[in-house]
């Protein structure tokens, strides 16, 4: 039958009229139940709309999450009329598209004069919300349930925690029903009902290191410092405090008394000057002239003076406050919860503090090793050109700069990141490669027994290089996206944890130092580079060029520092300057290591990078003052040991 | 004329023995008066006021480059942290200058307060001006002196020289030479340069000290005119500091000195206190950077740690080596002309080359021509400029008889140890 009335309705739609909106199936369940509650949800009161969202809630109805949905977004009207509620779409201001609340469907166009906007408010939203959460918790799709807990998680309240243990009991996913528990637990804590509900709730997180967790216990533990003549007896008082001991300072402890009203304020220079200034009279303040007054021991006596003369409020002295600090207690009283419930969480919460501190160490071990390798990764190059054949080469920074912008480059031509790494590392050690040895062949060749000219010359190129990178490609940083596969983190707990890119520096400056320890002792260029350092004259009469050896030995430590740009370069943004931000530290590294040996390198860079981590973690906020005291205790180090961690011994060492 | 060097009683004059000396002292007062008369401030206004401060900032280089000179060119000591020296005198005269000119503004704000200010509440205002930027309103204590010109003036020099006399200590003691030593420098540089750009530093962070060209209390004497008497002060400091650098050169400290460049452990063998003579040649030369700072930065205005990153240092390295190192004029000349180069091509007035398929504009391209031809210095020319006054004295190369005269031929090690 509602059939016949659509279709005519449709008809009456396309034929250009309105027909008043009576096509509606007024004795649907669900309206019989919003009619029910009709009264309730047209006032709109939040005192009075609890029965109404629960009586829709707990009808299981298949439309009730609709109306729960729809009358949350304000798209529920009522016909004056009728008094039957209807969901309408606002088509201009003054025309709707209403539909039945039962199935949905439409019912026609119709001007909105005789219908009502139900504008539940942002409580009555509140209430909606909490009750559809239910729904979404009991939805057959398990995304949409972790969803809904999700948005408890992120915004707890009262009602949820209901909800939550309904659904809870019905929940057959089974690694679902754990992280409802756990929500379920979080939320008694906070919105349980009887103390001992929530003390085991508390209880259960013991040394559990979830963010969520500290969260909800932090609250629970807030204090209020108070002020009395001895200390109440019971259990709400968190602790009693010294005044003048560090968490509570003389000052602040009289503070409070002058708030309360038992002491007298200190007198402060400002307050001190306006009271003086407010006594001026005729160029005179208790009898002193103003233009004496330039001297603090001035002030005083003139201040004296207009006490003496009942002026001035007499200020307390050392000896008055003294004895106002005496005469009181000072404590901590829990404000946040019941004092059973906070000392169950203060209990708990120093026992996760314990466990997080343990964590964050392991964590700061994790970034001292990928700093660390990082480090390493920019000082590998160099401790071949630089450890091996004793060449100073300024440039090795605008190489690592030359391979990221290598990786930047292929990254415009093949937009699939995977594939463009791939391509680029070996791209990268190819035209770093090229670069070291032309600028050995050019440069440095000339230059074998002035190594301070090496130097020199090596910061020519060095510079020219730099304004050249951002003569092509402009000043601003460029990134150099990692593919898909190395986002994110691993993840140990909520404290502890690496991102993937980290990881894969790690393995890849692990991976170096098994090619560097390959190509230096298993292959005949190893064998000829570490002749031809020893004694190139020697290794020329046996038949090696030392000439090719050299350049090619350049060219390898050269190849290697643009295969460490594309990895910096993917970790940090690629800019110009990239370069020049290593330089020192690599230099650092190679030099605390030890000149010459590549497992000295590892230490050093392992060293600097663990130190750094750790100075940072002492005064966490300024990573420039960790660089600062780092590169002191440097150029201590090297004072003990001049020659690095690993000294070269014997004939090596003459080289 | 070695038995003359080596017989002090019959010793000639400086300047006879010397002859650059007498050119050079003779072509700065050339210059100084030329550029006073051809000023705004006393003469016909040729040259700009920013000009005449461009030179006067130019020959303090030029007194940087001869202590770069002298520890490299004359000891071997390539040191990439004198220009950490030069910003160090810098800061001092700044907090100085800042100080001062902050407590006139101070006072003329608190006179129209109805109490006389106390001294605390003129040093809590001064604070409160100069460290508002970085969030702070308390004079740390490393600006306990800045009320004093004379206090502060004595720090800009001592607190340089005692952050080399350490250092060098611990260096030198430890034998740490050569390239190591040049790195170790270059982190000292960049450590103190990361220290002085946290603002907990107590000396403004990044912002460094601005305002430095007002001088407190002579507001009413034109910029044209100040920059004459800096321009003057530095011409002063340069000619005293060429001196003072030819007569550390000449007789047996010289002597010393060079022979440590060439080679250091057969001066030890010979009994001399290697240390002890890198040691003076250091802390002199960056006492004598500070002062040039201690001129430069009332010229420039603003002094901030970019100033003192390594990157300044190696700079000064390279115009050393530019202008010709073992030789005191050739740091000048260097200095002088990559300086004003640089300032020329970067300052944008340089005429772009239009190439047809593309226009080389000087601002992107001068770092990297600077660059290109340092290393072409390097390569071809160890002389450097100083070189072409061989070629008009015909001064020959020494007679080496085909040896190697260690590891430096760009220094004339014979005909030095002749003078």
């Amino acid at each position: 039958m509602s059939r016949h009335f659509l279709a005519i309705c449709l008809l009456a739609t396309l034929l250009g009229g309105a027909l008043p909106a009576l096509a509606q199936d007024a004795d649907a369940p669900i309206q019989t139940l919003l009619q029910e509650h009709g009264e309730a949800i047209a006032e709109s009161s939040r005192r009075t709309i609890g029965p109404a969202i629960d009586a829709l809630t707990d009808s299981g109805l298949p439309a009730a999450q609709r109306v729960l949905e729809r009358w949350q977004a304000k798209e529920m009207w009522r016909n004056e009329e009728t008094g039957l509620f209807v969901f309408a779409e606002e088509i201009d201001r003054d025309t709707l598209r209403i539909f039945d609340v039962a199935g949905e469907a439409e019912i026609g166009v119709v001007p909105d004069d005789g219908y009502d906007q139900l504008k539940p408010n942002s409580g009555i939203r509140g209430m909606i919300g909490a009750a559809l959460v239910r729904f979404q918790l009991t939805d057959p799709d398990p995304a949409v349930r972790a969803t809904a807990l999700e948005a408890i998680g992120r915004d707890p309240e009262a009602a949820h925690l209901n909800t939550l243990r309904k659904a809870l009991a019905d929940e057959p996913d089974a690694a679902l029903a754990e992280r409802m528990a756990r929500q379920e637990r979080l939320l008694t804590i906070q919105y349980g009902e009887s103390e001992a509900e929530r003390i085991e709730a508390i209880e259960h997180f013991a040394g559990d290191l979830g963010v969520d967790v500290r969260a909800a216990l932090n609250p629970l533990i807030a204090t209020r410092l108070e002020v009395a003549e001895t200390v109440p007896e019971g259990p709400e008082v968190a602790r009693v405090l010294e005044p003048g001991s560090e968490a509570l300072s003389r000052e602040a402890a009289h503070a409070l008394l002058v708030d309360e009203g038992l002491s007298a304020p200190p007198l402060s220079r400002d307050r001190k000057r306006d009271v003086l200034v407010a006594n001026i009279e005729g160029g005179m303040v208790g009898g002193i002239e103003v233009a004496s007054l330039s001297t603090d021991a001035a002030r005083d006596t003139a201040y004296a003076a207009l006490v003496a003369q009942g002026v001035a409020q007499p200020a307390a002295t050392e000896q008055e406050i003294d004895a106002a600090l005496d005469a009181h207690v000072f404590f901590e009283r829990y404000i946040g919860a019941p004092p059973a419930v906070a000392a169950a969480a203060a209990a708990v919460l120093t026992g996760i503090e314990n466990s997080v501190m343990v964590n964050q160490a392991a964590d700061l071990v994790l970034d001292a090793i990928s700093l660390g390798s990082i480090y390493f990764l920019a000082a590998i190059g160099l401790a071949i050109t630089f450890g091996v054949m004793g060449v100073i080469n300024m440039a090795h920074g605008e190489f690592i700069m030359m391979g990221a912008y290598t990786g930047f480059v292929v990254q415009q031509f093949v937009p699939d990141h995977t594939v463009s790494i791939l391509l680029a590392i070996p791209l990268a050690f190819a035209v770093t490669f090229a670069a070291g040895v032309a600028m050995e062949r050019l440069v440095i060749r000339w230059l074998y027994h002035r190594p301070l000219e090496t130097l020199l010359a090596t910061f020519g190129v060095s510079i020219a290089l730099q304004q050249l990178a951002k003569n092509i490609f402009g000043t601003q940083a460029r990134p150099l996206t990692a593919p898909g596969w190395l986002d994110g983190s691993l993840v140990f707990n909520d404290i502890v944890s690496i991102s993937y890119i980290r990881i894969a520096i790690f393995v890849l400056a692990l991976l170096f130092l098994a090619v560097f320890l390959l190509v230096m002792n298993r292959t005949r260029l190893g064998l000829e580079v570490r002749a031809v350092t020893q004694n190139p004259a020697m290794a020329g009469s046996m038949g090696i060029n030392p000439d090719r050896i050299n350049m090619l030995t350049f060219g390898f430590g050269s190849g290697i520092a643009g295969i460490a740009g594309v990895a910096i370069g993917l970790y940090a943004k690629v800019t110009s300057e990239m370069g020049s931000d290593y330089i020192v530290q690599s230099f650092m590294t190679v030099v605390v290591g030890g000149v010459g040996n590549i497992w000295g390198t590892l230490l050093g860079a392992g060293m600097i990078g663990g130190l750094q981590k750790m100075i940072e973690w002492l005064n966490p906020s300024n990573t420039l003052a960790a660089q600062t005291y780092m590169i002191l205790f440097i150029i201590l180090f090297i004072q003990f040991r001049p020659r690095g961690i690993i000294a070269l011994k014997g004939r090596a060492a003459e080289a | 004329m070695s038995d003359i060097a080596l017989s002090p009683g019959t010793r000639r004059p400086l300047v006879a023995r010397y002859p650059a000396l007498a050119v050079f002292m003779i072509v700065l007062a050339l210059f100084t008066i030329g550029v006073t008369i051809l000023s705004e401030g006393f003469g016909i206004g040729v040259i700009s006021t920013s000009f005449v401060k461009t030179l006067g900032k130019t020959l303090c280089l030029c007194l940087v480059a001869l202590a770069m000179d002298l520890v490299w060119g004359y000891c071997g000591i390539l040191s990439l942290g004198h220009m950490a020296f030069f910003g160090i005198g810098g800061y001092a005269i700044g907090m100085w200058l800042m100080y001062a000119r902050t407590e006139i503004i101070v006072t003329e704000s608190l006179a129209a307060a109805p109490l006389p200010p106390t001294p605390q509440e003129i040093s809590d205002g001064i604070a409160a001006q100069i460290f508002g930027v970085v969030g702070a309103s308390e004079f740390p204590p490393i600006w306990a002196v800045a009320h004093s010109l004379p206090l502060q003036l004595l720090a800009a020099v001592l607190v340089p020289g005692l952050i080399a006399l350490v250092f060098g200590w611990l260096a030198f003691r430890s034998r740490v030479t050569g390239v190591y030593l040049s790195i170790l420098t270059q982190a000292m540089t960049l450590a103190l340069a990361l220290y002085l750009f946290q603002n907990d530093s107590g000396l403004r962070g990044n912002n460094g000290l601005s305002g430095l060209q007002n001088l407190p209390g002579l507001d009413h004497v034109a910029q044209s005119t100040v920059s004459l008497w800096f321009f003057w002060a530095s011409a002063l400091a340069l000619a005293l500091g060429y001196l003072l650098c030819t007569w550390i050169v000449s007789g047996k400290f010289g002597s010393v000195i060079r022979a440590i460049r060439d080679d250091e452990a057969r001066v030890r063998f010979l009994g001399y206190p290697v240390e002890a003579y890198k040691l003076f040649v250091f802390t002199v030369t960056a006492v004598i950077a500070a002062i040039g700072g201690v001129l430069y930065y009332p010229q420039a205005g603003i002094v901030n740690p970019a100033e003192i990153a390594p990157i300044a240092s190696i700079y000064l390295a390279v115009w050393v080596a530019i202008g010709g190192r073992g030789r005191l004029y050739g740091a000048v000349i260097g200095a002088a002309l990559v300086s004003l180069l640089s300032t020329w091509f970067t300052g944008g007035q340089a005429p772009d080359i239009d190439l047809g398929f593309y226009t080389i504009r000087w601002v992107d391209w001068w770092t990297i021509a600077l660059g290109l031809s340092f290393v072409a210095v390097t390569l071809f020319a160890p002389k450097g400029i100083g070189g072409l006054v061989d070629l008009v004295t015909e001064r020959k190369s020494p007679q080496r008889h085909g040896a190697d005269l260690g590891p430096d031929p760009g220094a004339l090690r014979e005909k030095e140890a002749d003078e």
